[in-house]
């Protein structure tokens, strides 16, 4: 059966660390960073191997800094 | 097949969603967590998969959203303080074949320009109007706006909206949708997944039915202002389901028949 796995790619110089796209993550993959961008801000970025490609996190992104792949495999 | 690598899976083949290119390169100037940035990426993205880009005039108004022409990379024209329904009425009378839309916050439509939005919505102009609702006048420092839910704290009412002195919030959505002009009326809010869901498809309609000439198309948005609510963004969005939502109820208000 074909499974997907997905990836995100966070634009860490755009992100302004509101945290918004945490809670909507189903597979509880993004948290914050503990480093700071060059803004001052803590960055989202993903913690495990779960990610699906739901897509949740790019759509809530205020700044749109969220990118999202998915690819399927067998 | 063993399952791929990060490296495999963030190839441009694989991607299903990023940044609309119809949002310039400039960053937003909005605060974090602020539902405006979301409001403008699901206008363009509909702009763009409808294909639209060349033929969409919109009006910017004033207030956090009056940076609006630097974002979306569109036709945009500035319009005075909640004069953007006239604005756009002049700019869709000479272009009749052009998508004219308006993006106003709820100082600007619903505070000095209820008199522009109300009879420009009475004419039934086949113009689109965005309405941002977040209760307060967030770009001057979070005072008290006409939309301020009762006994909500603002700066010029740190006690709370008395509504005995201040007068009750102005429920301009359902007050448009009374009008004959009106074609499509709408509510929404963009701080799920779902219900960006929603307000996209909700824009999208707002976009088709001003193609058919039948009158004014209006979806409000309800955001939040976590800086002018003076909470986190998340701890905004949990207020603004607790508080915003059982005054202001997400849903069609007006349909087509």
């Amino acid at each position: 059966m074909a499974k997907v796995k997905g990836a995100i790619v966070v634009n860490i110089e755009r992100c302004k660390g509101c945290q918004i796209c945490v809670p909507t993550c189903q597979q509880k993959s993004i948290a914050m960073s503990e480093a700071l961008n060059s803004k001052g801000y803590h960055y989202a970025m993903t913690i495990n191997d779960e990610c699906n490609g739901c897509i949740n996190c790019g759509l809530v992104c205020p700044d749109g800094v969220i990118t999202v792949y998915r690819k399927k495999y067998d | 097949m063993s399952a791929p690598t990060r490296e495999d899976i963030c190839q441009l083949e694989n991607e299903v969603y990023s940044r609309t290119t119809l949002l310039t390169p400039a960053p937003l100037s909005y605060c974090p967590g602020c539902g405006h940035g979301t409001a403008h990426r699901l206008i363009m993205e509909v702009v763009e998969e409808m294909n639209l880009q060349a033929d969409t005039i919109g009006v910017a108004p004033v207030g956090c959203s009056v940076l609006a022409y630097d974002f979306m990379d569109i036709d945009m024209q500035q319009a005075a303080h909640g004069r953007a329904p006239a604005v756009a009425t002049g700019i869709k009378r000479l272009y009749p074949n052009k998508f004219v839309f308006t993006y106003q916050g709820d100082g600007d439509l619903a505070a000095i320009g209820t008199g522009e939005t109300i009879h420009a919505c009475n004419r039934g102009e086949n113009i689109t109007i965005f309405f941002v609702n977040n209760g307060i006048y967030g770009m001057t420092g979070g005072q008290m706006a006409p939309t301020t839910l009762p006994n909500m704290k603002t700066s010029t009412s740190p006690f709370g909206r008395d509504v005995e002195t201040m007068g009750y919030p102005l429920k301009i959505t359902e007050l448009i949708a009374n009008l004959p002009g009106t074609y499509f009326v709408s509510r929404q809010s963009v701080h799920t997944a779902a219900n960006v869901r929603k307000a996209k498809k909700a824009i999208e309609k707002a976009i088709q039915y001003q193609k058919l000439k039948k009158g004014l198309c209006f979806v409000e948005i309800v955001s939040n202002c976590n800086s002018g609510w003076k909470m986190t963004p998340l701890d905004s969005n949990k207020w603004m389901e607790e508080n915003m939502f059982p005054f202001y109820p997400l849903g069609d208000i007006k349909v087509p028949k």
